[in-house]
This record gives structure tokens, sequence and C-alpha cells, in this order.
């Protein structure tokens, strides 16, 4: 069960392999001619590649090919879980790229490749896979990178929902670039990409537990492009982080906590959407700690924020980027809010999950 | 956004705090000590920590966080109830996000939910009733929590029940009346308070009528208070106009919501499903006469109580937590001696750390550590 995708790949000549029930079976896990089937026709048609298609139980990179576009590699892993699979604006496979594509990107690196690793839950459609696979080969397609190798496990009905996946990315750093949680320093800018939350709403709307008809969609996005607009303007840009699970609360306090420093936002400089607002404020929720697939907290020296927001803004996923605090010298690790109002409060790491709260 | 953004209005917000300013420095204050005014609700609480309000005032107004919030003062006994129903196999266990993390003697309802049993989180009864339509073949009991704000869905909720036939669905009530958790305060011998913002939304339901006595007996003034941050400070500088001028009344400051008799509607169905109880354990207050509800005998089949067989054991609060002198104003949260020690939002010993409208974890959340920190 444990073969790679590499492995399976048929010469080019043999006849197309081809799935033909509708649903996965535990037969599909368990090695043979079913398993090679599906990882053809599911995976190996979508992602299609030439260092895919080598054949082999792992990719093969060329060292000095690598080394030419930076002096440090950069690998990170991730795994998506999400539920529903599909959800306004994106779905679990695009999410599986993105989403390591841009845990590359915020360290300063070019994603380059990418393995795919699925858990299915005996049941699952195979058209719903092959959805979700064309859906990652053409959200790779547009982020720049290819998915080299991968592998797929079928688990009993009741063992997983429905499909879990995991990717893992390398990409290389170019030589100089040296982004830390750290590096915040007094008097820097805090910025971010755009309006926040979108997709801890679109994911809370589309599991239709609150009945609340949301036109809310999913940020989802390759970040990697705008990071390197915001570096060439902003090269002295010190941290970049995506505001995914725990929303930008949490990010803004892993920052404040590495780098000994304060963090001031302002309520006011928030980017948010009218209907992400209305949603939080129907469900007694906080934006701030709402995911996001597509969203950076980057801070930079206050002299390169002008320029680092323009870049921002002049990028398709920056148009609503805006400055929304400062780092100071308070407290270490302290992140405060000045609200709408006028007051200031603590902006805090969230305990466990944001649990509604019932009046 | 329109409905809420006129109620957050900084600069309506500044002259209002001149005026406070002005008011506190008038009322004299022979003891020295700062008026205390009760917020009742938590949902106050959690505006007042959410907008920052409480660093707005001045140092001689103290704001304390009153028992408002049902999820806190729910005592550890009827947690194991629950918990114990919960870990029913038959049962589907639903309730609101805030109760699942109330810790019990034994486990809490999210620990509970990862040793197996099924429990669910919903937004309204009704989602439960739809999940008891949905699975004729089990137990679905609905964890029926909340003052007066909640009773009138969960009474409507058996309603439909009835209605529909849907025997297999039921009630674990822990419905509990603000009145005369009021009254025991007022009544308690280590209390000083000037004044009280009234909870908007249990006036909703009942209306202002029922707090009469607060200001004709205990000569204490009241005004029902909006969520906003801008209600909140409305009310307070109508509390403190009250104080200046030697009158005790309740005002209402939240009309836009609440009318002076309540919604007919809703107090039927209150009437209709529930009678009250001789009385009922909160945790920190101890026991109050006539502070909650049960379901009538009529809708027995309805009543998760009647329908399974329950510990019901008494637990005694830890003895380190200062729940009950945190909720009577006494001390303050910060002043508790296991705040931020033993007593975490992680680890909650006590209830008021557990909910985010608790006073301790807001506290604690919004800036309370820092509070404590400058403190010792």
């Amino acid at each position: 069960m444990s073969e790679r995708i590499a492995a399976e790949l048929p010469a080019a000549e043999l006849p197309r392999r081809q799935v033909r029930v509708q649903r996965v079976t535990l037969a599909h896990g368990g090695g043979g001619k079913a398993m090679k089937d599906l990882i053809h026709d599911v995976f190996v048609q979508a992602f299609d590649n030439p260092l895919l298609n080598g054949l082999e139980d792992q990719a093969r990179f060329d060292l000095a090919s690598l080394s030419a576009r930076g002096d440090r590699l950069a690998f990170t892993t991730d795994s998506y879980v999400v539920h529903p699979l599909f959800f306004p604006g994106g779905d679990i496979g695009k999410l599986a790229v993105y989403g390591t594509v841009n845990d590359l990107a915020v360290g300063g690196a070019v994603p380059l490749y990418l393995s795919c690793a699925a858990i299915l839950e005996e049941g699952i459609e195979v058209e719903l896979l092959r959805r979700v696979a064309r859906s990652m080969a053409q959200a790779a397609k547009l982020a720049g990178v290819q998915i080299v190798t991968g592998d797929t496990k079928v688990v009993q009905r009741g063992a997983c929902d429905k499909l879990f996946l995991t990717t893992t990315g390398v990409g290389v750093i170019p030589k100089g670039r040296e982004l830390g949680a750290h590096l915040a320093r007094p008097g820097d800018v805090v910025l971010v990409n755009g309006l926040l939350g979108d997709h801890g709403a679109a994911i809370l709307g589309a599991r239709g537990d609150m009945q609340l008809d949301s036109p809310i969609e999913s940020d989802c996005a390759p970040l990697h492009g705008l990071i390197e607009a915001l570096l060439a303007a902003a090269p002295g840009t010190r941290c970049l982080r995506d505001a995914t699970r725990g929303g930008v609360a949490t990010v803004l306090n892993e920052m404040a906590e590495a780098s000994r420093v304060s963090i001031e936002i302002l309520e006011e400089e928030t980017p948010l959407r009218r209907e992400v607002k209305g949603f939080c404020e129907i469900l007694g929720l906080d934006p701030l700690y709402l995911a996001n697939e597509g969203k950076i907290v980057a801070v930079l020296p206050a002299a390169e924020a002008k320029a680092g927001l323009a870049a921002l803004r002049s990028h398709e996923f920056g148009r609503d980027a805006a400055i929304i605090g400062t780092v100071g010298s308070g407290e270490a690790g302290r992140v405060t809010m000045r609200t709408v109002f006028g007051g200031v409060r603590i902006v805090d790491m969230l305990v466990g999950e944001q649990l509604p709260r019932i009046c | 956004m329109k409905y809420v953004d006129e109620f957050r209005d900084r600069e309506k917000a500044a002259v209002l705090m001149t005026e406070i300013d002005a008011l506190a420095a008038r009322i004299p204050r022979p003891s020295g000590l700062p008026l205390q005014i009760m917020e009742v609700c938590g949902g106050h609480t959690h505006s007042i920590f959410r907008y920052g309000l409480e660093g707005m005032l001045p140092k001689s107004i103290e704001l304390v966080h009153g028992p408002g919030c049902p999820v806190c003062v729910l005592p550890m006994g009827r947690v194991d109830d629950c918990v114990a129903i919960a870990e029913r196999p038959e049962v589907i266990f639903t309730t609101f996000g805030d109760a699942m993390r109330v810790p019990g003697s034994r486990r809490s309802l999210l620990q509970a939910k990862a040793e197996g049993a099924d429990v669910r989180m919903v937004y309204s009864p009704m989602d439960a009733l739809g999940i008891a339509r949905n699975n004729p073949g089990r137990e679905v009991v609905f964890f029926g929590l909340g003052f007066e704000t909640t009773m009138p869905s969960t009474a409507l909720t058996i309603l439909q029940a009835r209605a529909e036939g849907l025997n297999n669905f039921s009630v674990f009530c822990n419905h509990i009346t603000i009145v005369p958790t009021i009254k025991a305060i007022l009544d308690s011998a280590d209390l000083h308070l000037d004044g009280f913002l009234g909870p908007g939304h249990v006036s909703m339901v009942i209306g202002t009528r029922p707090y009469e006595f607060i200001a004709s007996f205990y000569k204490k003034p009241m005004v029902v208070a909006g969520f906003e941050p801008l209600d909140i400070l409305q009310s307070l500088w109508m509390v403190l106009r009250q104080i200046e001028e030697g009158r005790a009344e309740i005002e209402n400051q939240y009309a836009r919501i609440v009318p002076r008799d309540g919604n007919a509607q809703a107090l039927e169905a209150v009437g209709k499903v529930y009678e009250l109880r001789e009385f009922f354990e909160w945790r920190g207050l101890g026991s109050i006469d006539h502070s909650g509800v049960k379901i009538r005998e009529a809708y027995a089949q309805h009543d998760a109580e009647k329908r399974f067989a329950l510990p019901n054991v008494t637990i005694a609060d830890p003895k380190s937590c200062q729940c009950g002198e945190v909720l009577k104003g006494v001390i303050k949260p910060w002043q508790c001696k296991v705040f931020g020690t033993a007593c975490t939002p992680e680890t909650p010993l006590g209830a008021l750390m557990v909910s985010s409208e608790g006073a301790c974890a807001a506290y604690y959340q919004y800036g309370g550590v820092r509070r404590r920190l400058e403190v010792l």
C-alpha cells in the first residue's frame, strides 16, 4: 500500500488505466491492480510532469540547478482535513497546494516541488477524487510548482472523514534573504495584504450549521508572487507569516513573543469585509482569530512601509492591503488593539477553539 | 455596518466620557472607596472588555462583573449529570458551544466527547430537534441553559416536539432566573454596590417591572442596558445621574429592544412549559430559592431529568476558588488566590474562567494578568 505514485506509472505506451467503479473500496488500497488503476486514473493523469513520470519510488532533483537559484533549501509539510471538501472559493485540493506553497513563500523561498499523500475513506466517490486532483493540478500550475511524488492509502469507513491530504513542499531561498519572526524591532510597522477572516467565515458558513446564507468566499490563494513583489519593494522586510489557523491574532502573538517586543494594532485600520463583520457580530466570533488562506502578516521597517504597501496593493492578491499597526517596546510578547471606540484591549492567543457565545 | 457602527461612535463616546468624568467627580464618596456598579449580564462583561471600556473610566468608578453568565454559575454536580447523560450509548447530547469546556468533577463534555460520547454543538434548540427528527432510533437530549433570554426558545422547542410527537427529544433543564439571584446578592452582608446595569436580553423577555423592588425596597438605581459600547457608557451615565440626584429608579436605556412588559408570547411559552424549582444550586453563590425552573409534569416526556437516572450529587466548589466573592464584587478576579496560576482558561478551576463571558476569563484574556502583576 505504501508504493509511490511514481512507481505505479505505466510506460507511456500502455493503455490508459481507468477506474470503472463509482466508489473507492478497500481493494483500491490493496496494492494490486485496483490501486494502480486508481492512482493512475486520479492522480498521475492530473499531475502529469517529467519528475513524476520518472517511474521511481522517489522524485530526483538536479542539485546544481537548485543551487543556482539560491543558497538554502526550504522544506515544509502540512496536512489538510477541511470539512466540507468543497466550499465557496476553493476545495481541499487547492488548499493543499496553496497552503504549502505559502508556507514556503513566507520564508522567502521560491516554491518548486510538492508531494501529495492522500488518505481515502472507503466509499468516497472516484469522481470526487478526480475533481480534487484536477483542482490540485490547476493550482500547482498557477503557483508554478510540480507535484512530483505521492502516496495513497484507503482506510475503513469511519476511520477518516472522506479525504485527508498531506502535501510536503520544497523550495529554494535566494542568497541574502533573512526573514524571521524574531526580527521585528520597535518602530517597525505591521501590514496585512487584504481583508481578514474570509476563509474561516466561508468554511463555517459552508458547514451549514448556522443556517446563514453567507456569500463569503475563501481567500485561498498562492502568495509567492505577492511576496516576491513585496521583497523587491521592501528588501528590509523583517518577517512574514501566513495567518492561517488562529488568524492574525495568533501570528501577531507569535511575532511579538519571538522578537520580545509589543505590538499594537488599530481596529479601525483592520480590513474586514462587511459580510465577515456581520457574520462575526451574529455569531459572537472575533474576526482576528478567523483563519485565512491567502493572507500574510508582514513586519517592515517604517522607512519601507510606503513602498511595501504600494507593492502589495499593486498585486492582485493585495488590493486591500493595509498598515494595521506598529511594533513597540512595551511589555515583550504583548499584543494590544486600540478599539474603534478608543479603548485598548489585549489580543491574546486563543485557548482552544473559538466557541460561539450563547447569549 | 448599519445599526452597529452608530453605537460605536468614538466622538459620541468622548462626549459621554466627559460627562461621566464630571459626574463621578461631583458624587461624594465619604468612604473613599470607588463607586461600585455591577453589570449583571455576562454579555455586558464581554463588551466592556472587548472595547476596553474599563480603562476609559475614571478610577472613582469600579465595574463589578456580576453573575449573569449562565455557563459560569453552573455547579459541578449538574455538569456531572450532563456528562452521565451524554455517556449513555443511546444518547446524542446537544449543547451550545460555551458549555462544552465547563469542568465537571470527573470531566467536561469536551473530554467526554473525546472519549466517545456523542456530543454535538448546536446553535439553537431547534437544531437539536432536527437531529431528533433525523435519528428516530436515538435519544436526543438538549442541554437547556441560560437565563430568561434562552428560556423561551427551549420552551418553544419542547412545544414543537410535543406537536410533532418527537418522543425521543428531551431537555436537560438548567434554566435559571435572574431576579432571585439579584435579590440574593442584595441580601448578602459583604455587599456595597452602588447601582446596577440591568440585563438587556433577559429584559427583552421579562420587561422591566420585575426589577422594581431593587429601587423601591433596596433603594439601588438600575438601568437596563444595551450591549454596544455606547449603550453601556450611556447606561453608566444614567446610573451616575441617579446617584447624584439621590434617586433610585429602574430606567430603560435599551428601549429599542426592551418593552416595559416584556414579550407576551415568550412569557406564555415559558409559563406553559416550566415551573419554578424550590431552589437551585449556583456555583459560587450556593443554593438560591426559586432561582431555577424545571419542566412541568405535563411535559415529563421531554424532561431528561425524568427520563434518565442521574447521579444528582452536589459537589462542593474547589476550596481555593473564590468565584462567589468575585461574583458579588467583594474581590476583583485578579485578587483571587488561584487566578492565573492554578486557574487559567486552559485549566479552569472555577467556572468564571470557562466562558468568554466569565469575569475571570475576560480579565485573563483582555488584560487582567497585567493588572494582577501591577498589584503584586
